[in-house]
């Protein structure tokens, strides 16, 4: 069930330009804020029409610029969970669960060994005892429940999910995403998930796409993606906190110049096109190994609860998690740190 | 004491109301979708009764329903119709003064209104009558049952366009607001202050509805 997106809108002082193409089951969509994600969604959604371009899924044209194929949002088939859930606020859990219904049913896209009474999928959501609640009386995670299955009792060919977790406190986001898994697990068809939270994406995607001011900077898969960003933007995007322009010493040495010069030993072949390296923060091991050991020097600690943010005389950021020094509030920082090459990320411009 | 004008007030007003809520609705609903100049447009000349003095409303609908123009002629010839000086004549000058106050209201409650619901409405495979009705009116509610209330309101108290197209005669077009001012004219204050209290009594209960309205909705 491959997904074909390629897009353009222009916007007063934006341009949406999207290319990509997944056949992932579980495709993410990261990007910061502002980066065209939603739009990207709402594209396929057909709530947006594109200026020119197509957007295929599943073999199905379900916009085509040139050929003036425009299907109505109604009859795409695509599930949307919004941002805010956008629950109809003037009905019960119940009624909200009902009009999903009514409207699959309209689009003939009710499934045979489904429920037949309302009251049996409200269980099988589990909200059966909230039943009778309007949507303002409901906590964030009975929302969200109550959403997801008002889209999969649709049950939809695709379904998109924009950051659903944005609005949600932070510890409650948590055991809602794990939540959010498990009610996906039963779910076969493609699921297009967009967040600025790459932790997210990590854990629930197969495939990536990275987009960054409209435009498509990398896709694949989503290890891939973050074991080797390959540009400089999709290395910040996947979390890379460090990253300095280099020139090549030699095939496997590159000198860092914004690291105060350092060289350093890298595990791939540096080529021409090589213009950055990346660390990512938590890659350094405390002490020498006799391989890229890197001076601490007068290092500056910033003390999070779980973790220690720790900036080296040079500028690097080492994250180290605390549980390393368990209990203590100081630490001694070690004399040197060192990075292992095969850790080092070679970066294009 | 003859009732005849509260009866003929309140029936213009009743279905003048009528009229421009489905009207004015419409009007609003529509407009909200319009690119940004066409709204403008449209927004000044659907707002402009408001600001015109009713004498002026009048006289535009005088020249146009009058028996001697092109409307009021046609009516006159296919359907042996008056459009003026008849009790049904104030229904078009209280609709023409209302429009304006229905359409306003709608219109800045369906701009409150959360677009994201209808997409989701959309993706959910609802039509657009099924989102208005069920969605869109139930949340907009409290804006459009004050607009419909202001509207019968001010539509009870309208003089000025009804005086001009329906005129004064007992018994067939007098409307509470037009004996009030027949009577004073003829020096019976007396009576003229009883229609005064029955207005302010009508008012006095439509914005006491209108308040009682809004602040249940708040809860």
């Amino acid at each position: 069930m491959a997904l074909k997106v390629n897009i353009k809108k222009k916007y007063r002082d934006f341009l949406l330009d999207i290319k990509m193409m997944s056949t992932g089951r579980r495709i993410g969509i990261l990007g910061a804020s502002g980066s065209g994600k939603s739009l990207t969604l709402k594209s396929i959604a057909g709530l947006i029409k594109p200026d020119e371009g197509t957007v295929e899924y599943d073999g199905r044209v379900l916009f085509d610029h040139r050929k003036r194929i425009n299907i109505r949002a109604e009859k795409r088939g695509a599930g949307y969970l919004f941002q805010n859930y956008a629950l109809f606020p003037d009905m019960t859990v119940k009624g909200n669960i009902n009009a999903a219904l009514h409207g699959a049913q309209k689009q003939g896209r009710l499934s045979k060994d489904r429920p037949r009474d309302t009251d049996e999928i409200l269980k099988g959501f589990g909200l059966f005892e909230i039943r009778d609640h309007m949507p303002a009386e409901l906590s964030g995670g009975q929302k969200q429940r109550t959403a997801l299955a008002r889209v999969l009792v649709t049950n939809p060919d695709l379904l998109l999910l924009d950051e659903p977790f944005s609005a949600i406190d932070m510890h409650l986001r948590e055991r809602l995403r794990t939540e959010l898994i498990g009610m996906l697990d039963t779910y076969d068809k493609t699921v297009v998930f967009v967040s600025h939270d790459r932790d997210e994406i990590y854990q629930i995607c197969d495939a990536l796409i990275l987009i960054d001011n409209g435009k498509v900077i990398a896709q694949g898969k989503t290890y891939d993606l973050f074991e080797q960003p390959e540009t400089v933007s999709a290395a910040r995007l996947t979390g890379c906190k460090n990253i300095s322009r280099v020139i090549g010493v030699s095939k496997h040495r590159v000198k860092a110049l914004d690291w105060n010069d350092i060289e350093l030993v890298t595990d791939s072949v540096v080529t021409d096109d090589i213009t950055h390296i990346g660390i990512r923060a938590h890659d350094f091991i405390p002490g020498m190994s006799g391989v890229n050991d890197i001076r601490c020097g007068v290092a500056s600690v910033s003390r999070l609860p779980f973790e220690w943010y720790i900036t080296l005389e040079n500028g690097l950021w080492w994250k180290l998690e605390r549980k390393h020094y368990d209990g203590r509030q100081e630490i001694n920082l070690p004399e040197y740190v060192s990075i292992s090459p095969e850790r080092i990320l070679l970066l294009k411009g | 004491m003859d009732l005849y004008p509260l009866f003929n007030s309140l029936r213009i007003a009743g279905i003048s109301t009528v009229m421009i809520f489905i009207i004015g609705i419409a009007a609003a609903y529509f407009v909200i979708r319009l690119p940004a100049v066409l709204k403008g447009v449209l927004d000044c000349l659907f707002t402009l009764p408001l600001v015109l003095p009713p004498t002026v409303v009048g006289y535009l609908l005088l020249r146009v329903l009058g028996p001697k123009h092109p409307v009021g002629a046609w009516f006159f010839e296919v359907f042996g119709i008056r459009l003026t000086m008849n009790w049904y004549s104030a229904v078009f000058a209280t609709s023409v003064v209302i429009f304006p106050l229905m359409y306003r209201t709608a219109r800045g409650a369906f701009e409150s209104f959360d677009e994201t619901l209808t997409q989701a409405g959309a993706t959910l495979g609802l039509d657009r009558a099924y989102v208005f009705f069920r969605v869109m009116m139930p949340y907009c509610r409290t804006g459009i049952i004050a607009g419909t209330v202001l509207s019968f309101a001010r539509a009870l108290g309208e003089y000025g366009a009804t005086t001009m197209i329906a005129g004064y005669t007992p018994g067939r077009t007098a409307t509470i607001s037009t004996t009030v001012y027949q009577l004073w004219r003829t020096d019976n204050d007396a009576l003229a202050f009883k229609w005064v209290i029955i207005n302010i009594c009508i008012s006095a209960v439509v914005l006491l509805m209108i308040n009682l309205i809004e602040s249940r909705n708040k809860k």
